[in-house]
């Protein structure tokens, strides 16, 4: 059975300020409750394509999208978004953890106090209230050892009854191990978008079957 | 001579002419703080710092006026320049980030640092006191802010730019606002920075002496 889609990514274009035509074209679903998978070689745009869902670009003037990216049926880049609530029901898990300069306490819950509602007092609503719908994780266990990996991908498989994941990474075997949906990109193309369990096994791109089956990148 | 002998020797002539530098520039420090120690001593006393200065040719007396002054005129200094300079300085490094604006107003608060304090006293001896008919604590008070502000605005300004901006990204991906992503976050890993900025500007306005020549009633 196919979910509903909590994205709709139709034709997005992404330019980094310069003109860098960073994304080309990108059109594709993203399944609510479902583990979505993007896959590809260094610098072909996965980070940037990540990015653009929680409108992570719009900090650096320059940048420009053009498409859409249906959240919940609304364009994320239409005028009436309010990109602070945006980014507070979509999180986002760097590469590298920065921690802010304050104590581990306080940098837990940062998270929380900013959406700290006065008037709920029970603290499991709060925290409920709290969380994201959807969480973006952008090479989440390339500086890890394989255990604690192991752990960081239960977690993430753990995670879907609540929340919708989309994930980067490098790794195909875990690409292959946790997500129901994978992407391929390439050079700022999604060469392929399909079920996990079709991409690795009956990929319908050469491009595609030449990269999982490490002839390059 | 070997190369290894050569490397060593070399360096023990740099390590002797860096330490006898070094001890020139202690030397005349101790020296002028132990004369003023010896011939100073036995006026330091209570009533240094408990009575006002009495007449010329008069024995006795203190410097309570001085003491009280220079803490007055320098905490409202502080009060008006660090605030104005630590907002400046965040517009400049975050909301007006890579706008000309900026640059203009680095450029002119560089200036600023640089002008000579005088020139700052005489011109509040212009805007204030001529206009107001008489000097005032205040008009000294808001000289010496003047000064700070550009040397404030600056430190503020680089000590942001250096906060990296992974940081500020993490704040804004929890969704963050950008004035909170500033006062809780950026604020924080610049504070010890900002702090240098601030102390150095209060030292400089303590020790000028030539705005207040023009501003407060001197007696
Ligand atoms: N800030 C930027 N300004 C201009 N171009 C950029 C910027 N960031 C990335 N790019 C370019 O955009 C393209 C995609 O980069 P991106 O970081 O999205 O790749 P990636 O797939 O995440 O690579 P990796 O696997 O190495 O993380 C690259 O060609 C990169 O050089
Ligand atoms: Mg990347």
């Amino acid at each position: 059975m196919i979910a509903a889609t909590e994205f709709e990514v139709k034709v997005l274009n992404f330019y980094y300020s310069g003109n860098v035509h960073a994304l080309k074209n990108i059109t594709l679903p993203v399944y609510e409750h479902n583990i979505t998978a993007l896959i590809g070689p260094s610098g072909c745009g996965k980070t940037t394509l990540l990015r653009c869902f929680n409108r992570m670009h719009d900090l650096y003037p320059g940048n420009r999208y053009e498409g859409e990216i249906l959240f919940k049926k609304e364009n994320i880049f239409s005028e009436e978004i309010d990109v602070i609530d945006l980014r507070s029901r979509i999180g986002m898990v760097f590469q590298k953890p920065t921690p802010f300069p304050m104590s581990i306490f306080d940098n837990i819950a940062y998270g929380l106090r900013l959406k700290e509602n006065k008037k709920i007092s029970d603290l499991s609503e709060k925290v409920e209230r709290a969380l994201p719908e959807v969480l973006l994780f952008d090479e989440p266990t390339s500086a890890l050892d394989p255990i604690s990996t192991a752990k960081i991908e239960d977690l993430i498989v753990n995670l879907k009854k609540d929340v919708t994941i989309i994930i980067v990474t490098h790794n195909m075997q875990q690409a292959a191990r946790i997500s129901d949906w994978t992407g391929f990109m390439m050079l700022g193309d999604l060469i392929e978008f399909d079920q996990t369990d079709k991409i690795f096994t009956h990929p319908s791109q050469k491009l595609t079957e030449d990269y999982i089956t490490g002839r390059f990148g | 001579m070997t190369i290894e002998n050569r490397r060593k020797i070399e360096g023990f002539i740099a390590m002797t002419l860096s330490t006898l530098a070094a001890l020139l520039g202690l030397f005349w420090l101790i020296f002028i703080l132990g004369d003023v120690l010896i011939h100073g001593i036995k006026a330091l006393n209570f009533s240094l710092f408990t009575n006002d200065p009495v007449p010329a040719g008069v024995a006795g007396g203190g410097l309570r006026n001085a003491f009280v002054g220079q803490i007055m005129i320098t905490l409202c200094a502080t009060l008006i320049g660090v605030p104005i300079g630590v907002l400046g300085g965040t517009f400049l490094a975050e909301y007006a980030r890579g706008r000309k604006i900026a640059r203009i107003i680095s450029i002119l608060s560089d200036i600023m640092v640089s002008v000579p304090s005088i020139v700052i006293g005489t011109f509040i001896y212009a805007m204030l006191v001529k206009p107001l008919g008489h000097f005032s604590g205040w008009a000294g008070a808001i000289a010496l802010a003047i000064i700070m502000i550009p040397v404030v605005l600056r430190t503020t300004e680089n000590m942001l730019t250096l906060v990296p901006w992974t940081l500020r990204e993490a704040a804004f991906a929890l969704g963050a606002p950008y004035y909170k992503v500033i006062s809780q976050i950026v604020y924080r890993g610049a504070s010890a920075g900002i702090f240098t900025g601030i102390l150095l500007s209060i030292a400089r306005v303590a020790g000028e002496t030539a705005p207040l020549l023009f501003t407060p009633r001197l007696r």
